[in-house]
């Protein structure tokens, strides 16, 4: 922590204390009405927006998860309690499609922390093109979930495939793959398609935060003779832990409500063998059981709430053992 | 230890940042390449890596077989008003966040964290309702409406970090000289951080032109879809023309990858900007 207040030192001075501060401080404090009322205003137009149609549908959807509402039948919108839920907790394919959300997730973070940081390391040493490298793998960032999952369908495609034909060019497999035609394969086809999208933003994240660590610590360890191995183990990362604790968090959460990829690549399919959660949920949506779907969405939320506080109070352990 | 590099250390990482451009780029490659090959040539053994005669032939039906110019239209027409107006929108409330100290001020980004992290799709069924109410149904203006809502949380937080690298002691100066606050925010502010708005207004942008189940819940008929809604209504059919297929998401990847390349270093500090505190 204190490693901070020294590095602020090179920067620009911290007292800016002077004329116009104290000037403007006391100006502040005189107009006090007015001031919340440009606060007010300035806010106004963003929080109307957001209100009106995020936190609006948001809320009143979350009430539907306790109704029977059926698009096909309007006429009965009544009050169930915890019905919905019962029949979701009832539903087989429910723990089914929980344990592909949990694969999903898990078989998609780690290879992609794993390579991002591998790149963020090699890529921390300056190289003559090493704008126009990370300007070209940050590219996949353009296209969007679903158009990366058309792209990859069409590579894994079990007859014209170029997936098959490489593995068949390589001798790995010589007799094609039917890849998203088979629930286990289809699994790994969108895993796969999930980590390259993702490498880039671990790699830039990680990047990002390794070029914060002083290079004095660095040079302290090297006099001390510390190993490679051991300043990675020793100082990269206790140094950067918190980013990497929060980035993950923040991947999970968001790997876990990502449902583009798998939509183009297998619908769900084949046999709904490859839904996560939300996918489902849209399925739900696209029938017109908003009442089951909203229930889910509830479930999601609560999972994902349930699984941050156990994650932050973890992280936050290891970190008091460490120090 | 930056400062050191054995031979082998440095042939591995060669190999490995080289191996992963490629990996990073062939799917890329493999879609360009095969919307320019003839539809006989796509569909046939061996596979060809190069083709061996250039064919538009792919484009050419997309335009004639599907309304494709019209999605192209709609999808420009959404994304532009969506990004501006919600590019200006966060401008202010970024202004807001970064200047003023205020009681409910972490309320308020929470309120907009907590945006990112609830799945949208919870909200999808509601909203249809609520856009059936105000007659916004199958219109590109209620689209933009939707998009601009969902613009703002994140633009908000990214343009906020730019405002907080510019001394405060610039607008002081000119409300000094007797600007209004407004007027001082966008004469002097604005020309300084145009960088971070840009990008901003990029991000917006790419985020609207890529959105798909909003617009597939909220756009039926043909004249009024976007081109991921049409795109997805491809894949849906039972025979896919990967062809046209490939042709279309060539035409879709290369304006917002074009864009990106200007804005990928602003972006990724909107990004990397609360990474960097540590």
């Amino acid at each position: 922590m204190f490693r901070h207040i020294s590095t602020n030192v090179k920067g620009r001075p911290s007292t800016r204390v002077g004329a116009p501060e104290a000037l403007s401080r006391s100006r502040r404090r005189q107009f006090t009405i007015r001031r919340g009322l440009a606060i007010l205003a300035f806010l106004l137009p963003a929080a109307i927006f957001v209100g009106v149609f995020t936190y609006y549908p948001m809320i009143a959807g979350s009430q539907m998860a306790f109704r029977n509402w059926n698009l096909n039948n309007l006429t009965d919108t009544s009050w169930v309690g915890f019905g919905n839920f019962r029949k979701i907790f009832a539903d087989p394919n429910f723990y089914v499609i929980l344990w592909n959300s949990v694969v999903w997730v898990v078989a998609s973070i780690v290879p992609q922390f794993i390579l991002g940081f591998a790149i963020a390391l090699w890529l921390r040493r300056n190289f003559r093109f090493r704008g126009v490298y990370q300007a070209l793998i940050f590219f996949p960032w353009a296209i969007s979930g679903f158009l990366i999952g058309i792209l990859f369908r069409w590579m894994f495609n079990g007859e014209f495939g170029v997936i098959n034909d490489l593995l068949a060019k390589t001798g790995i497999s010589e007799t094609p793959i039917p890849w998203l035609a088979d629930p286990t394969t289809a699994m790994v086809a969108v895993v796969v398609a999930n980590i390259w999208y993702g490498v880039t933003f671990f790699a830039i994240m990680i990047l990002a935060a390794l070029q914060s660590v002083p290079e004095d610590v660095y040079e302290a360890a090297a006099l001390d003779g510390s190993g490679k191995v051991r300043t990675l183990f020793a100082i990269t990362i206790p140094y950067i832990s918190t980013t990497l604790g929060l980035t993950v968090l923040l991947r999970v959460i968001w790997i876990f409500n990502f449902p583009d990829i798998i939509w183009a690549m297998t619908g769900g399919g084949p046999a709904n063998q490859t839904h996560i959660i939300t996918t489902w949920m849209i399925t739900i949506t696209q029938r017109g059981d908003y009442g089951q779907a909203s229930a889910l969405g509830l479930i999601v939320v609560a999972l994902l709430l349930i699984f941050s506080a156990f994650y932050l109070m973890a992280i936050r352990q290891k970190k008091e053992v460490t120090s | 230890m930056i400062n050191r590099e054995t031979m082998p250390a440095r042939l591995v990482r060669i190999l490995f940042l080289g191996l992963w451009l490629v990996i990073t780029i062939f799917p890329l490659y493999w879609i360009v390449i095969t919307s320019f090959k003839a539809p006989g040539a796509i569909f046939s053994f061996p596979l060809t890596y190069w083709p061996t005669e250039f064919s538009f032939i792919n484009y050419t039906t997309l335009f004639e077989k599907s309304r494709f110019a019209t999605y192209v239209v709609n999808s420009l027409l959404v994304s532009t008003l969506a990004a501006t107006i919600a590019t200006l929108i966060s401008m202010l409330a970024a202004y807001v966040l970064a200047r003023f100290e205020f009681r409910s001020k972490t309320a308020v980004l929470m309120a907009f964290l907590v945006t990112q992290m609830i799945p949208a799709f919870i909200a999808l069924g509601p909203l249809y309702l609520l856009m059936v109410q105000l007659k916004l149904v199958d219109n590109r203006f209620g689209l933009v409406l939707v998009y601009i809502a969902l613009c703002i949380p994140f633009c908000t937080v990214m343009l906020r970090g730019f405002f907080a690298n510019i001394p405060d002691a610039l607008e002081e100066a000119a409300m000094i000289d007797g600007c209004s606050r407004l007027s001082a925010l966008f004469r002097v502010i604005v020309p300084v951080m145009k960088p971070g708005i840009v990008a901003a207004f990029i991000f917006n942008f790419v985020n609207c032109w890529n959105e798909l189940f909003l617009s597939v819940t909220l756009m039926n008929k043909d004249e009024n879809k976007t081109i991921p809604t049409a795109l997805n209504g491809f894949i849906s059919s039972f025979t896919i023309d990967w062809g046209s297929m490939s042709a279309a998401a060539v035409l879709t990847i290369l304006p917002t990858m074009i864009l990106f390349a200007f804005a990928s270093r602003y972006i990724v500090q909107g990004l990397t900007a609360g990474a960097v505190k540590g």
